[in-house]
């Protein structure tokens, strides 16, 4: 039976439309799948299930639920709604939850503001949601704060409250996009069998595909404020119908066409580093405790080699890759570029530095909102001795080399899009003509189709400028795809390396075994136009 | 964009105060220095407007001059504290967690510790009483101010993707504190040196009340308060004027202050 039947939905913006005439059903018990690129418009579409529009924004259209529209009830009418018939959980569990109340009060509110139950009773039925998402009371007592607990932990904090009066449909807008993949995988896996037990209807949100393969009855694909299409989830992707699914698809499992090009010589080697941080004192008269974030790390990355670096959030990759770039002082082993140290206690020579650059994740944390995009990318040309000559030259043809115009100097970063933005920040790197550029999670923010465009940029500019590429990521697609030997870290230590093919097909290390498997992935027999499996 | 009303109100009450102050050098309805004991404590009148004081000179006049000292003496405090306390706060943020750091900030909470009109009257006590021994003191308590905002902002923006790329492209710690920290704090500082600048009206104005402050026979708001105290029965309008005059003053440029705030806050001025 239908529980949510959404016609003709519009959401328009001091009237910009932002959503044009979107129609889906969901399905009892079911879980529907709503995926799409950034600003397609399905988390627009979830806030105006919700009435949770932002200021400005106005919807139109129907949306039956439970024999109402939720369009047209009052704020007062979707107040009994919202939590009771239908719960919501958000990407970003670190800013979900109330930092100074712990995790029982929390999730009891939902059924006290919903009259549903006395404080007593709502604290023992927070207890039994609770141990329900997997937080068990002997290590997760009531009385414990948001800030004791996991990204993970916290999430499943916030679908406890979410599911805590057993709602009909839940709503969650990228509920693991800010997580691990092992942590993803736990996640999903919990979400999976509230939907069964519970009899409830799961609107899931997200832009992953694989996710949306493993979890969803149905799925719709959204673009430009529009469902292209929409279909059960095993028939829309074998037949991927419409121009947009394939491209989607394709980009999702896009690897560019790369030429090896590793030479023997070493160009970087990271030899038994350890970097560590004094952890503050337990006491006033106990030592400082050290923590070593990065564990007598070995790693060596070739002439014109691209190497990955893989890992979950707080395994250190990015600590060294801090080391590596001389930004940090190391405290054991050293790190060699080209047969010179790299000491980041010291100043590091203008010539050592100018071989390797950087490219971070962020496209909007990544540059001086201020600046034109000429100083931008002419900041490194600061590694050299006295005014070059041709700097405007130089900095047009690398913004040429990244796929844009000379004639983008004068403009301010804000005018740009955020693969744009990335694609400035890799000409910011090309400036110098470094050996090694350092890509820290540098396509991690990008929707999947800009991401196939600035993998091909990357594998281009390789294999013209003979360039070294150190890639550090958490996406092991993106590492399979781009590189030729990858280092797999945890918790300080590398566990395993080895070519990029042979680690990922057959993993030696259990870690290297649990991330795969964990990775969410597209069933190998559903490809364009395969046929139905039983 | 359109402008709230607040700060519109605001600029409007600091442009009469810099308006005032700046005729006053080319006109004033009456000389300030000219005693006419005979014309003493009138009234409101079309010829005094705001009535004469206790040794007849002409309120209006004295007020317009007035301005004068209080913008001088605020503009210089507020640059005092600027010049010092921004460069301090930049470098306490550039060496974040040091001995250096450590040793700018907790002098600026040892500046912080003292009352600032005990700092005043401990310089003024010392040196003499003058307008010039005001503007040192005021700017004195201002530079721990300027400092701490700075290092405030400075800090979350060391952490920024840019500032690294700046230090991979190998600029040192005192170039990327120019291009790219201060142009990033600017914004506040603007915001807090408005907010300061109607703070040091209010110190020099206290200041010279209690005689700290400029000396006879330069007029200050402060001084013609203290001189009407005793007479507040016999002619109330000589401490109304000043005193609304330092009023509408302090309150213009705060409203001008938060205006500013909201204006200069992207995030703020989306949420609008």
């Amino acid at each position: 039976m239908t529980l949510l039947r959404v016609e003709g939905l519009r959401v328009g913006i001091h009237g910009a439309p932002i959503l044009s005439d979107v129609s889906f059903a969901v399905e009892e018990g079911e879980v529907f799948g709503l995926v799409g690129e950034s600003g397609s418009g399905k988390s627009m579409t979830a806030l105006a299930l919700m009435q949770l529009l932002p200021y400005g924004a106005a919807a139109s259209g129907r949306a039956a639920f439970g024999g109402r529209d939720l369009l047209s009830l009052s704020e007062r009418e979707m107040c009994g709604v919202r939590g009771n018939d239908i719960g919501m959980i958000f990407q970003e569990p670190m800013t979900a939850l109330n930092p100074v109340q712990t995790i029982g009060d929390q999730v009891a509110e939902t059924l006290i503001v919903h009259g549903v139950s006395s404080r007593a009773d709502a604290a023992r039925a927070a207890r039994a949601r609770l141990d329900r998402v997997g937080l068990p009371a002997a290590d997760f007592p009531l009385g414990r704060y948001p800030h004791e607990l996991s990204g993970g932990q916290r999430q499943r904090v916030c679908i406890a409250m979410a599911v805590a009066l057993r709602p009909k449909l839940l709503i969650a807008d990228e509920p693991t996009t800010a997580l691990d993949v092992t942590t993803q995988a736990q996640i999903l896996t919990l979400l999976k069998g509230l939907v069964r037990e519970e009899r409830m209807a799961l609107m899931l949100i997200t832009h992953d595909l694989a996710v949306v393969a493993g979890l969803s009855d149905h799925v719709a694909v959204m673009r430009e404020g529009r469902v292209v299409e929409a279909d059960r989830t095993e028939a829309l992707f074998r037949t991927r119908g419409h121009p947009y699914t394939q491209k989607l698809f394709a980009a999702s499992e896009h690897a560019p066409q790369r030429a090896r090009m590793a030479k023997e010589m070493p160009l970087l080697s990271v030899e038994d580093v350890t970097r560590s941080y004094a952890l503050p004192r337990v006491s006033f008269f106990a030592p400082p405790v050290p923590l070593n974030a990065v564990n007598g790390v070995t790693l060596t990355v070739r002439d014109g080699e691209s190497v990955g670096l893989v890992g979950e959030s707080g395994c250190g990759k990015s600590t060294l890759s801090r080391a590596i770039l001389g930004l940090d002082p190391v405290q054991g082993g050293r790190i060699l570029l080209d047969g010179e140290e790299v000491d980041g206690g010291g100043h590091l020579p203008d010539a050592l530095r100018r071989k390797m650059q950087v490219v971070f994740q962020d496209p909007y944390g990544s540059f001086n909102p201020r600046h034109r995009v000429g100083r931008l990318v002419a900041e490194p040309f600061h590694l050299y001795p006295g005014d070059l000559a041709d700097r405007e030259a130089r900095v047009g043809r690398a913004l040429t080399d990244v796929g844009l115009t000379p004639a983008d100097t004068s403009k301010y970063i804000h005018e740009f899009s955020g693969g744009q933005r990335q694609r400035i920040a890799i000409a910011r790197a090309l400036v110098t003509r470094p050996k090694l550029i350092v890509l820290d999670e540098a396509v991690s923010a990008l929707d999947v189709s800009i991401r196939a465009q600035v993998l091909d940029l990357l594998a281009d500019l390789q294999a013209r400028y003979g360039l070294s590429y150190l890639f550090i990521s958490h996406d092991l697609h993106v590492v399979r795809a781009i590189t030729d030997r990858v280092y797999v870290m945890r918790r300080g230590r590398i566990v395993e390396d080895g070519p990029t093919a042979e680690v990922f097909d057959a993993p030696r290390h259990e870690y290297t075994q649990e991330l795969l498997a964990a990775t969410p992935r597209i069933p190998a027999d559903w490809h364009e136009g395969g046929r139905y499996g039983t | 964009m359109r402008w709230p009303v607040s700060f519109v109100f605001g600029a409007a009450l600091s442009a009469v105060f810099v308006a005032a102050a700046l005729v006053s050098f080319l006109w004033t309805p009456h000389d300030v220095e000219t005693l006419n004991v005979a014309a003493r404590m009138q009234g409101p009148s079309g010829a005094h407007w705001l009535g004469t004081d206790h040794l007849g000179r002409d309120i209006l006049a004295m007020l317009m001059v007035g301005a004068r000292t209080s913008i001088a003496v605020a503009v210089v405090a507020v640059g005092i504290g600027i010049v010092f306390g921004v460069p301090l706060g930049l470098l306490a943020a550039a060496r974040r967690g040091s001995l250096v750091d450590e040793v700018v900030m907790r002098g600026n909470d040892l500046i912080f510790a003292f009352p600032s009109l005990v700092i005043a009257i401990l310089i003024t006590a010392v040196f003499g009483p003058s307008a010039v021994n005001a503007i040192i003191a005021i700017g004195i308590f201002n530079t721990p101010v300027f400092a701490r905002v700075t290092r405030g902002a400075a800090l979350s923006l060391w952490t920024l993707d840019y500032v690294k790329a700046a230090r991979v492209a190998g600029k040192g710690t005192a170039r990327i504190s120019v291009e790219h920290i201060l142009p990033n704090v600017a914004n506040l500082l603007i915001v807090q040196g408005t907010i300061q600048f109607s703070l040091g009206i209010l110190a020099e104005a206290a200041l010279s009340y209690v005689g700290l402050g400029a000396q006879p026979p330069v007029p200050s708001w402060g001084r013609m308060l203290a001189d009407s105290q005793t007479m507040i029965s016999l002619a109330p309008h000589l401490a109304i004027f000043p005193g609304l005059a330092i009023v509408l003053t302090v309150l213009g440029l705060n409203l001008v202050g938060d205006g500013l705030r909201d204006v200069l806050d992207p995030r703020v001025r989306r949420a609008r």
